[in-house]
């Protein structure tokens, strides 16, 4: 084994272990909803190759208002679904799109684009 | 006294489906003032009525925008087509901005491929400076990536910073590689050949990957406009407006949005019917084909209801509007079919759980085969062999598969139940349907028709039915039981001649009575004429008999004083059942009934429509218990049920089907609501369900298997045995093909038809 194939096993090495760290790891950035004085719990997120917040903490049996303002006209993010709520949503690019739904058993509920490829969740208290 | 209210119209913007439009409405309702509010999502308009003195129309924008909606200003003639015409057209500017971006990479990949093959020309090679050909090739491809390609890699980006790895990043890592490692080779080529590699560029690669991977975006955008089609189509089926009868008279044409409860709505022959009611006067043969699936006219009389959205064919009438907007028939069927299309179905799951690691597993996958294929191929090829192979694996990698392979089906399908009239409740529901072996159908209004008919007219010695016939009908007339209703209707169908009857009196439980052409008649049970004195000779005695033998319901008709005919009555079995029942016997299920009636009766009506099992004498708060019974056997049950106390019953089920658009709470409880009444309806759910599963199962183990060998090959794992390399343009042709495949399969079930016997 050569000096390059050395420092190449080792690069990909530490590659590997980054991108498992960081893709299936590592700290996901989490919000809490803010109740709006008519009772109902609000959220806004933000659509850009992802959903930020990413997890989203509500309570059980108030209405929840999520606010998805997509901003980007990539495909993928173009629709989001609650497959646990039955919701099925477009996300016009530059638009803020309102998702409605009553959580009202506790749990984790994912929530992602017509492919699965983006994820966030809903967790539910 | 009411306070005076002023009606004013909102243009709704940014509403993207059926609950926002309720959340407008609760909002605006909630405001101080509105008595009123309507919001219909087809058209985006709202109606509200206020008091001018409590609210005003900009207190009304207020509520809307706090919503998190627009109100838009604009002239109050753009109608509700061409505001739909106008979202058509902003979908069908992103179509043709991919297409000019699929254009230029292609136009260009088509330059730069014969330009990259002169290198394999030596007499070429020796004219061409192999330094200007490089930038030249690197000019050309600059435009790819950064017109054509910018959004793969800006998406890459974007995820990469939330942690989220999707299709674009395997795409961006993949064509970026390729080129850096092409643009090295183009600016030092000095580096490559000091180190004895031949300095090789791949723009050729990069190029024809984009051009390929748009060519497949382009198809399947074109693909998945189709899998929605359904929901624009029953949206479209809205009236735009109506024509209102005002208190003067005189008829006015309204929009469908300012149409109120109980307003009265004339339909004139050719037209839609504008929103729900009930008909007034007037009678006609309304089209419903478009809400029940049922190809043939329906007759509707007075207090018939009628629904917005079906054709009126041959008469005119009027009706009284008892639904409007979100309650209206149109709009639950567009709500019910929407939210089955944003329901998972259980056979998804693993494809989930598999797509949400797919992208960064492929992404160690493609890492691990450059570190091997580094360091175990020959030194002089190790570098563009490992590049090669990393880029092949990243590229063939197709998560799209995966994740089109069941949603798109089910839309497809729930789409096209609800052209036939068969309403998926979700996908869960679907799947159960096709797992079902055991059809348990409840007697009474889904093989009978529910409502008593006449069977049998028997006239006694000596009496003629032609005469008796329209005697009895003119005392019949004028009852309301359910019974006289079917003599009624008996008599119609014989077209008898009217007579007039007089002194009409009902006896409760027995019967009634009345005079025709002077004469007493006498129409009830054997109790009635018994209490007034009438004998009934042993001969029309033992016709009863035989009539009560099969579980007929037997009035007897006495003419002055003197028992002189029978009428059987009976609920009927639908001209459909037999043959209904038939075909799902043919489709391996055993199909068992249950009804209330004795064994006799049940026997004979399980005969006549060729069912060999049935439960007979089951009272209504036992049907649950029959099913349970079944399922205890190892059978997975569809109920089917006309939803009048079958309920619980259509609960316990696997799944449950309720018919004829069913009471509410049937449809609750129902897994699958049929809107026509007719037993072809269960068919038509089974077929669907069968293909629509099949498909599913057909798209995943392409998905699946596509993927399972793709990688492995682009790996190079053949390349040991068979010397086999996967070149990455071709990986770039079937990643663009598999998804595009899938939906194509998807798309097939657009084709569906029920089989009529």
């Amino acid at each position: 084994m050569d000096t390059a194939e050395i420092i190449v096993t080792l690069t990909g090495l530490a590659l590997v272990a980054f991108v498992v760290w960081y893709f299936f790891f590592s700290a996901r950035q989490t919000a809490s909803a803010v109740s709006s004085s008519s009772g109902v719990q609000e959220v806004d997120i933000t659509v850009k190759g992802g959903y930020s917040p990413d997890v989203i903490e509500v309570e059980r049996g108030k209405p929840v208002q999520l606010s998805f303002y997509r901003d980007e006209e990539n495909s993928c993010s173009e629709e989001v679904l609650f497959p646990d709520f039955s919701i099925r949503r477009d996300l016009p690019a530059f638009k803020t799109t309102l998702v409605e739904l009553l959580p009202d058993k506790p749990g984790r509920f994912e929530f992602t684009c017509g492919m699965g490829m983006l994820r966030g969740s809903l967790v539910v208290k | 006294m009411e306070p005076t209210t002023k009606t004013e119209t909102l243009d709704i913007e940014g509403m993207t489906c059926a609950s926002c439009a309720s959340f407008v409405e609760k909002s605006l309702s909630r405001t101080p003032g509105v008595q009123r509010a309507v919001v219909n999502f087809a058209t985006e308009k709202a109606t509200v009525d206020y008091v001018p003195s409590q609210a005003t129309p900009a207190s009304l924008k207020e509520a809307v925008v706090n919503a998190g909606y627009g109100v838009t200003e604009r002239p109050p003639d753009t109608s509700a087509a061409e505001r739909s015409a106008e979202i058509d057209r902003q979908k069908a500017l992103a179509y043709q901005k991919l297409k000019r971006r699929f254009g230029v990479a292609a136009g260009l990949a088509l330059v730069i491929m014969p330009l990259s093959m002169l290198m394999l020309w030596p007499a070429a090679m020796e004219r061409v400076n192999m330094q200007w050909l490089n930038y030249g090739l690197l000019l050309l491809t600059l435009p790819v990536l950064g017109y054509s390609g910018r959004e793969f890699y800006s998406s890459a980006w974007n995820g990469f910073k939330h942690r989220a790895a999707n299709m674009d990043t395997l795409i961006a890592v993949g064509t970026g590689a390729a080129f850096l490692y092409s643009l090295a080779a183009t600016v030092v080529p000095g580096f490559f050949t000091r180190r004895g590699l031949m300095p090789e560029v791949y723009y050729d690669t990069t190029a024809t990957i984009i051009a390929l991977i748009l060519l497949g975006k382009v198809l399947e955008l074109r693909a998945k406009t189709q899998t929605s089609a359904a929901i624009r189509t029953l949206m479209g089926l809205q009236a735009k407006t109506a024509r209102v009868v005002r208190p003067g008279g005189q008829e006015v044409d309204v929009p469908i949005e300012q149409v109120q409860l109980g307003d009265v709505v004339v339909v004139r022959p050719g037209e839609k019917v504008a929103t729900d009611g009930i008909i007034e006067e007037g009678h006609s043969a309304l089209d419903e084909a478009m809400l029940t699936g049922e190809s043939l006219p329906v007759e509707k009389k007075p207090s018939d209801p009628v629904f917005g959205a079906t054709l009126n064919k041959t008469g005119s009438f009027r009706f009284r509007v008892t639904k409007v907007g979100a309650d209206t028939m149109l709009a639950q069927i567009v709500k019910l079919v929407e939210d089955a299309q944003g329901s998972r179905a259980p056979i998804q799951r693993l494809a989930d759980k598999v797509s949400a690691i797919f992208v960064p597993t492929v992404v160690v996958i493609a890492i691990l085969t450059f570190v091997l294929w580094f360091d175990l191929a020959p030194l002089e090829t190790r570098l563009p062999l490992a590049l090669v192979n990393f880029v092949a694996v990243l590229i063939i990698a197709c998560p799209c598969a995966l994740g089109l392979a069941t949603p798109t089906a089910i839309m497809v399908s729930t789409g096209k139940g609800a052209e036939h009239g068969v309403l998926i409740r979700n996908a869960e529901s679907l799947e159960k349907a096709y797992q079902v072996n055991t059809v348990l159908l409840d007697k009474t209004g889904t093989i009978t028709r529910g409502e008593p008919a006449v069977t049998d007219f028997v006239a006694a010695d000596g009496q003629n039915v032609g005469h008796l016939l329209p005697i009895v009908a003119a005392v019949e007339r004028q009852s309301e039981h359910p019974l006289a209703e079917a003599v009624v209707r008996y008599a119609d169908a014989q077209q008898a001649t009217p007579l007039a009857a007089t002194g009409f009196r009902a006896v409760e439980g027995k019967g009634a009575s009345a005079a025709v052409d002077g004469q007493a008649v006498l129409i009830g049970n054997s109790r009635l004429l018994a209490e007034a004195g009438i004998n009934i000779l042993p001969a029309l005695q033992q016709q009863a008999d035989g009539l009560l033998a099969q579980a007929k319901t037997v009035l007897y008709v006495a003419v002055a004083g003197q028992a002189v005919g029978l009428i059987g009555v009976a609920d009927t079995v639908r001209d459909t059942s037999a043959a209904a029942i038939k075909r799902l016997q043919a489709l391996g299920l055993e199909v068992v009934m249950m009804t209330g009636d004795n064994p006799q009766t049940a026997a004979q009506v399980a005969q006549q429509v060729g069912i060999k099992r049935y439960f007979a004498e089951v009272l209504p708060q036992d049907k649950a218990g029959k099913v349970k019974a079944l399922q205890a056997e190892g059978r997975i049950v569809a109920m089917v049920g006309d939803g009048i106390n079958d309920a619980p019953a259509l609960a316990q089920a696997d799944i449950g089907l309720a018919m004829g658009g069913g009471t509410d709470v049937a449809m609750e409880a129902a897994g699958i609501t049929l809107m026509r009444s007719d037993l072809q309806g269960v068919v038509t759910a089974i077929e669907l369900s069968r293909q629509t599963i099949r498909t599913i199962k057909q798209n995943l183990f392409f998905a699946f298997i596509y993927n399972t060998l793709g990688i492995p090959v682009a790996a190079g794992l053949l390349y040991p045995v068979f010397g086999w390399l996967l070149s990455p343009m071709l990986a770039a042709a079937a990643m663009a093909l598999s998804s595009v495949s899938v939906l194509t399969n998807s798309l097939r079930l657009r084709g569906f038809t029920p089989l009529k016997n």
